[in-house]
């Protein structure tokens, strides 16, 4: 990997990786007495290993020239394996906490192995470590093949992969060491956020610098969704992430917002996250991945620009619908409900668009697991966009909010949509980049779906039972006009349901481990034969076609 | 119109523009008038601040996730109401820094659990829930009761509150490690001090039954124990409109 960059930039990343063990140090000493001391080690710590890696092949002879007609994919590879790790981790964690519902004494008197400690671990490991990286991975592969052009240098790849990576680790770790902002999907404290920051202009740049030395004349439709997840994921963490640290040599710091305008800005970016984290970001995984697996162009370009604008104009304005009822301005609620259900006009859109692109290739779907990932993970986007702007609705919300609904409402989206477009895109994206025909076991390929599958249904339709009985057993009142059940009653009829979950939850996890075995067994195979015959260098035959859509 | 994108699609940093404009506008448009819009937080002079034994607790609620299985925001429908008490009013959480409304009750809503039980009943419930409810799912926290409370940047706390809004005054924050010891040792010299700063309806008791010691379950204890309770603006208001809204 080292051998990759020029000798000025090893020298840049040295000078980066000096920078950040500086900071690190700083935080550790201010910290001193605090648990930031904590963190700052672990920054320091992290940048002295790869500076020994960096000096480690400092000498290594030059890339040559010849790198220019090749992409660059190794950030990619390295990305997607640490999003199949991050895979197994959050989703572990997941059905871990899932357990923890059934059987509560398994905390063991232990703090961070608490509900309330373990369940951000489980929700940031998989949106941002697992998502996040599988995102930056993809991105990286996409930008350049429908550019056709290489990404402009080699160290800011690597910068943006390791530091967000660096970011994931803070923010795991804070959470079972007890800090957090408790605002959620933006619980890491202001010293991490800081840092995502400095991450993501940098990404920012890397977009950039590659699409103004584009040999495209238009920037295709995947990258419009990239960036517009890039640049929205960046207004919507500056603003909710705005607060005052109690001293710099504290972890802890008070949001700049209070009360009701924290609600709506927390929700505001909350309900935004799932749109241009887990949905923009995908679908530009999707409105690539999809027409090259199917081997059909996009069906609709015409379909495909009115959704990407219908969906950049109207989520921002949904958040709202999570504070249905409360002390929030009516007009705020009413507002975020009407968007809402407007909503489901582009998201359908986009759905539509991609199953219409499969006419004609269903054959593959039936033979090609791959494909049938993609495929599924557009029914399910289409299925939960659905049933969330079903729910945003005031009266429904009355009985779904604060329950078990809403969880199965997000896992149908996240287990179905994103985790299913993400592995269905791995898999193309795998045996591409390392030069294989195939996977290593397209069994496993297939056995992953089938779990996949089979885990999310028992995962939804378990949530919804719970959520829907505990929204009526709340509202259901008795003959002499009082409430009929308490809360604990309501509690009990939840278990069969919660262990319904979390086993639904473990085949899906099952299935993340085989993935994560099926990716790496592939690398295996791939470093054995390029052992026996070393590479020509090639020009990629995908940079001559033109891509999907054209 | 079509037109119009095949060009946008040919201009890197008219696209970027073009984004940021067009998501900017639903968020600023719904946000920004909350700030505005005198309506949108009620008057209520009595509002108290929370002490720093209270901040403290806080803290601790929120290291421990408490928000990912407790609400509190009482909604203004009829069985909300019925089975937590009156609704939540903004008002009761301008001072809330961030907000803990929450968004799921895996446990019920804690708006007004303050004064619901004794603290005796709170530290045997947070040392293990199946003691007091035997069917609970709520992990238990029985090392609260053995750690000692860090007290030392309690007025870092106060201060950096007072920077994004919330009025304590040069009094309080110089004296806030000594408030909470004050509030936690009814029989010490620094008990009245809590009092006469932060009113007279503030719990001054020893909350995990050690008069001796401050530890984190004093802190956690008083922060629930005041929950509900910092105005009497939403009890009046349920009283003058009869119940809930529909
Ligand atoms: C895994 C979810 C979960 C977490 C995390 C959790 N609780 Fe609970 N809590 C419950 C459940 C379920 C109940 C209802 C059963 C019972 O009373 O124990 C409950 C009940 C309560 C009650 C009694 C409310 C009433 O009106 O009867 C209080 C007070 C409480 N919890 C405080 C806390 C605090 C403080 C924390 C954090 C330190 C916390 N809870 C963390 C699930 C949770």
């Amino acid at each position: 990997m080292i051998s990759e960059l020029t000798r000025g930039e090893r020298r840049l990343a040295l000078a980066v990786l000096t920078a950040v063990a500086i900071l690190g140090l700083a935080l550790a000493v201010a910290g001193r007495g605090d648990i930031l001391a904590v963190h700052g080690g672990l920054i320091m710590a992290s940048a002295v290993v790869l500076m020994f890696f960096v000096i480690s092949g400092y000498y290594a002879p030059e890339p040559g020239e010849e790198r220019f007609a090749q992409y660059y994919d190794t950030p990619t590879k390295a990305g997607v394996v640490l999003a199949m790790i991050w895979a197994v981790i959050g989703m572990g964690v997941g059905d871990w906490v899932a357990w923890l519902l059934v059987y509560p004494e398994m905390t063991f008197d232990a703090a961070w192995a608490s509900f309330g400690r373990l369940r951000p671990v489980h929700t940031s490991g998989v949106i941002f470590g697992f998502g996040g990286n599988a995102l930056i991975a993809t991105s990286f592969h996409v930008l350049q093949r429908t550019s056709r052009a290489r990404l402009p240098d080699q160290f800011s790849p690597w910068f943006v992969l390791i530091g967000y990576n660096l970011f994931c680790l803070l923010a795991a770790s804070g959470y079972l060491l007890g800090i957090t902002q408790s605002k959620e999907y933006a619980e890491p404290e202001w010293y991490a956020d800081l840092w995502l920051v400095v991450v993501w202009v940098v990404y920012f740049s890397i977009y950039l610098r590659t699409l103004m030395r584009r040999q495209e004349p238009h920037i295709y439709v995947a990258n419009w969704y990239y960036m517009a997840f890039i640049l929205v994921v960046a207004i919507l963490h500056i603003v909710n992430n705005l607060a005052v640290p109690i001293s710099f040599g504290s972890a802890k710091s008070y949001s700049a917002f209070a009360g009701v305008q924290d609600a709506m800005t927390q929700w505001w970016y909350g309900h935004n996250a799932v749109a241009f984290f887990l949905t923009a970001g995908f679908l530009g995984m999707m409105y690539y991945y999809l027409p090259k697996r199917a081997g059909r162009p996009v069906f609709s370009y015409r379909m495909g620009i009115l959704g990407f604008w219908g969906i950049t104009f109207m989520y921002m304005w949904a958040g709202s619908h999570h504070l249905h009822y409360t002390a929030l301005p009516q007009w705020v609620q009413t507002l975020g409900m009407t968007f809402s259900v407007m909503l489901i006009v582009p998201s359908w859109l986009a759905a539509a668009n991609a199953l219409l692109t499969l006419n004609g290739a269903w054959d593959k779907v039936r033979d090609d697991a791959t494909l049938r990932f993609m495929m599924l993970a557009v029914v399910f986007y289409g299925l939960s966009t659905f049933e969330g702007s079903f729910m945003s609705i005031r009266a429904v919300n009355s009985l779904s909010h604060y329950t078990d609904w809403t969880v199965g409402h997000v896992h149908a989206g996240a287990l179905g949509w994103v985790a299913l477009i993400t592995f269905g895109s791995i898999y193309a994206v795998v045996p591409w980049i390392w030069k294989q025909p195939s996977m290593y076991s397209n069994k496993l390929v297939e056995a992953h779906f089938w779990l996949s599958l089979a885990g999310t249904l028992i995962y939804v339709f378990a949530m919804w039972n719970s959520g829907i009985i505990q929204g009526l057993m709340w509202r259901t009142y008795s003959e002499g006009g009082t409430l009929a059940y308490s809360f604990i009653d309501s509690l009990v009829a939840m278990r069969p349901y919660y262990i319904a979950r979390a086993i639904g939850g473990g085949f899906f996890a099952v299935g993340a481990v085989i993935g994560l075995y099926n990716v790496w067994m592939t690398i295996r195979q791939a470093s054995a034969e390029r052992a026996e015959a070393p590479d020509a260098p090639v020009v990629p035959a995908l940079a001559r076609s033109l891509q999907a859509g054209e | 119109m079509f037109g119009i994108h095949q060009k946008l699609e040919r201009n890197a940093i008219g696209f970027v523009i073009a984004i940021i404009v067009v998501s900017s506008i639903g968020g600023f448009m719904e946000i920004a008038p909350l700030f505005t819009i005198h309506e949108t937080v009620e008057e209520a002079p009595d509002m108290r601040l929370y002490t720093p034994l209270e901040v403290a607790g806080r803290n601790i609620y929120i290291r421990e996730g408490c928000y990912a299985c407790h609400s509190q925001m009482i909604r203004t429908l009829r069985d909300d109401v019925e089975r937590y008490g009156p609704y939540s009013l903004a008002v009761e959480s301008k001072y809330d820094h961030p907000m803990l409304w929450g968004s799921k009750r895996t446990g019920p809503d804690l708006a007004r659990v303050g004064g619901k039980y004794s603290d005796a009943w709170h530290v045997a419930h947070l040392i293990n829930p199946r003691d007091v409810v035997p069917e609970s799912i709520m992990p238990g926290y029985r090392w609260l009761a053995e750690t000692p409370l860090k007290v030392d940047d309690l007025s870092l706390h106060l201060a950096a509150q007072r920077k994004v809004g919330v009025p304590y005054t040069d009094e309080m924050i110089a004296n806030a490690a000594a408030d909470a010891y004050g509030q936690a040792m009814p029989d010490s010299p620094f008990a009245a001090g809590v009092t006469a700063r932060y009113g007279d309806a503030t719990n001054v008791r020893a909350f995990d039954g050690q008069p001796d010691r401050l530890t984190e379950m004093d802190a956690l204890v008083a922060y629930l124990q005041v929950l509900g309770r910092l105005t009497d603006a939403p009890y009046q208001q349920t009283a003058s409109t009869e119940g809930a809204k529909p």
